[in-house]
């Protein structure tokens, strides 16, 4: 299977490349989207305890999200 | 004020994606560049870092943007983004909406001369959803070289089918 492929336009030339990216940029990509799922995983864990809290919090108030809302207006 | 604008090049992503897009051999004849930009990256994530290089030069960027997400508004600057590329707004992921794209505009001045390197950014995200980024932001490059290159690129992922990229020159800004 080919590599994924980069785009270069020679503005001078008007000439456009599409260039098979080496093993290393490969690499390079593969890691730079592990990277990025892991921030997302972390995002995503993060906004669920933020929204448990945020439940819990109203739970324990008695109120439902609109009557807060009303409440910090 | 602008009063010319000549398409230098242009390109659009075939079937295969592109990790990135490259502008070369830059001709120094006009007296700014725009570079209009319409992206989505296949990463899987609403949204991804969509940034911009030139000369191949991953040092001496700072920067300072104001942005939306679509329920909240904040800034960042040099300190969030680093200094190693230019931050162009957030561009569309796999799970963004469907079909949907982001709008980018980079505007470098004076690209030809001998002082660093000045760039306004705005960036709008298209997403059928609460989530969606909008960004301004200006940009500079301490580097006095002529801009004679320049990369487009998201943080993951490549940029999929029917992305496109324009680079404009502006004559008598």
């Amino acid at each position: 299977m080919p590599n994924p492929t980069r785009i270069e336009i020679n503005c001078e030339t008007g000439v456009e490349s599409i260039i098979e990216l080496t093993d290393a940029e490969v690499a390079e990509l593969a890691y730079q989207a592990e990277l990025a799922a892991e921030k997302k995983a972390e995002e995503d864990a993060h906004a669920e305890a933020a929204a448990t809290a945020k439940a819990a919090l109203l739970e324990k108030l008695g109120i439902t999200a609109d009557e807060a809302k009303l409440l910090l207006a | 004020m602008a009063n010319t604008f000549e398409l230098i090049a242009s390109t659009t992503v075939g079937s295969g994606g592109a990790s990135d897009i490259t502008f070369s051999s830059i001709p120094s004849t006009y007296t700014d560049l725009l570079v209009d930009i319409s992206v989505r990256t296949s990463q899987a994530n609403t949204s991804r870092t969509l940034y911009l290089r030139v000369n191949g030069s991953s040092t001496s960027w700072t920067q300072r943007s104001v942005y939306g997400t679509g329920s909240a508004a904040g800034s960042d600057s040099t300190t969030g983004y680093g200094s190693t590329f230019l931050y162009c707004g957030e561009c569309n992921g796999s799970t963004s909406t469907a079909g949907t794209f982001t709008n980018t505009q980079v505007y470098a001045t004076n690209y030809a001369g001998s002082t660093n390197k000045s760039f306004s950014v705005d960036s709008a995200q298209e997403n059928n959803a609460t989530g969606a980024f909008l960004t301004m932001m200006a940009g500079l490059w301490s580097n006095t070289s002529a801009i004679t290159s320049i990369l487009i690129a998201p943080d993951a992922g490549s940029f999929v089918q029917y992305s496109t990229a324009y680079l404009y020159g502006v004559k008598n800004a």
